[in-house]
């Protein structure tokens, strides 16, 4: 067990050292953010659509997308050199592989959004601050789901022609459920909605973390075959 | 113990799908690879931890530096002293001195030494060679032709796979010219340069 943590780490803390040199992954997921952002919030008619009404779903859109942009380098920058091979060669399980890359793309994820969180809270006006603790047990929930979906999809799309464009075809059908559950959630957060109205979601936010990490891990396995 | 294994052939003979396939990278369609008898079982780590496999490419991250490369691999295999044994490495392939930099500024000739390091890093019983002179120049080659020599004065046992004859039959106690996939022959060193030369081209002269 102490073996496979230091693995995990040992893939989690070089895939951050190399995103913190390059910063690519990082400074297009936030330009993206900030143009979302910007776009939506200068195209609404505030006289038709109120901020609140909007923000949850620009909200999750954003992260989507940009947690999207973030998954696929997961396993692009194994293609150089084809260092994958050395992982492979290597005595760490591909449990480890795969636990590693996805506690890499949950924190880099998480930092894209704990960046686009107060440039949403400015842009749309919304009562953050008030929220503040639920909606992030509510991001990092369903932040959970997608990322590790998308490190399983990340590299199964690595190896085929226009592997980006793979990779949203085969994530974004799973985000469907952790992005609608979040955006419900947010809706009803900014709404001061009482908790049991939206228990039902987070429980199926939880439900679906455990089935898709578990499963996402064992299947992991066979997907680096050649 | 100590063999070395040469395998020629030309492009597209399986040369570097074999060696994939001795180490653990992928699976033959049919047969089975062993080790000291044992039979090797994908996914293994006893088994990749006996093996170290030198490729044309590096298998190294370009935006690390060299002590960070192999301190990383060094943590995957476990071994104590990550650091040190980066370090060890790097003394051990003349490289101590550009330790802290990033290998995407390294030559080519630097990337295959430190690709060297990576691969032994391990201590492995048994190294796998891939084209390792692949793009190298003169001075280049030279340096790693001496750095596997001392391997095979270490009894390493090699499986070495190249098109280039005469850089494979330096090192080798064995050899093997593989064809469309298959062995066209397979034997201990018997001859010089010029027998196998001739052997090669009679091997091969079908395949064109």
């Amino acid at each position: 067990m102490r073996s496979l943590l230091a693995q995990v780490w040992a893939i989690a803390a070089k895939d951050l050292l190399l995103e913190f040199r390059s910063r690519t992954a990082f400074l297009s997921a936030l330009v993206f953010t900030a143009l979302v952002l910007a776009i939506f919030n200068f195209a609404r008619d505030p006289t038709a659509v109120s901020s609140v009404d909007l923000a949850p779903s620009v909200l999750w859109i954003t992260f989507s997308f940009a947690g999207v942009l973030a998954l696929s380098r997961a396993f692009t920058l194994e293609k150089e050199n084809r260092a994958i091979d050395g992982l492979l060669l290597s005595p760490a399980s591909r449990t480890a592989l795969y636990l590693g890359k996805t506690g890499a793309n949950l924190i880099f994820v998480g930092a894209v959004e704990a960046i686009a969180l107060p440039l949403f809270a400015l842009f749309f006006n919304v009562p953050l601050l008030e929220v503040l603790g639920s909606l992030v047990l509510v991001i990092v929930l369903a932040t959970i789901g997608f990322v590790a979906v998308g490190t399983l999809m990340s590299a199964m799309a690595v190896n085929t022609r226009f592997g980006e464009m793979m990779l949203l075809v085969l994530v974004l059908p799973f985000l469907v459920t952790p992005v609608s559950a979040a955006a419900e959630m947010t809706t009803k957060l900014f709404a001061h909605r009482p908790f049991a109205e939206w228990a039902a979601w987070l429980k199926l936010l939880v439900a679906y973390d455990i089935t898709f990490v578990v499963l996402c891990t064992l299947v992991f396995e066979f997907t680096l075959e050649e | 113990m100590g063999e070395s294994l040469a395998v020629f052939g030309p492009n597209g003979a399986g040369k570097t799908t074999l060696l994939r396939i001795l180490a653990g990278l992928l699976r033959p369609d049919t047969g089975e690879v062993r080790f000291g008898g044992e039979r090797l079982v994908r996914g293994n780590a006893a088994h990749r931890r006996r093996v170290g496999l030198i490729s044309h490419h590096s298998l190294l991250y370009d935006g690390l530096t060299a002590a960070e490369n192999l301190a990383f691999y060094a943590r995957l295999y476990g071994i104590a002293d990550p650091r040190g044994a980066a370090a060890h490495g790097l003394a051990g392939v003349g490289l101590g001195t550009r330790a802290a930099d990033p290998v995407g500024t390294f030559s080519r000739g630097m990337v295959q030494r430190l690709a060297i390091a990576r691969a032994l890093l391990h201590d492995p019983e048994v190294i796998l060679l891939d084209e390792p002179f692949s793009g190298l120049d003169q001075r280049a080659a030279a340096t790693l032709r001496d750095l596997l020599g001392r391997l095979r004065a270490e009894r390493r046992t090699m499986v070495l796979v190249t098109h280039n004859i005469d850089e494979g039959l330096e090192l080798a106690t064995h050899v093997a010219i593989q064809v469309a996939g298959r062995f066209a022959s397979l034997g201990p060193r018997d001859g010089d340069l010029a027998a196998y030369r001739a052997k090669y081209a009679e091997a091969t002269s079908g395949d064109a």
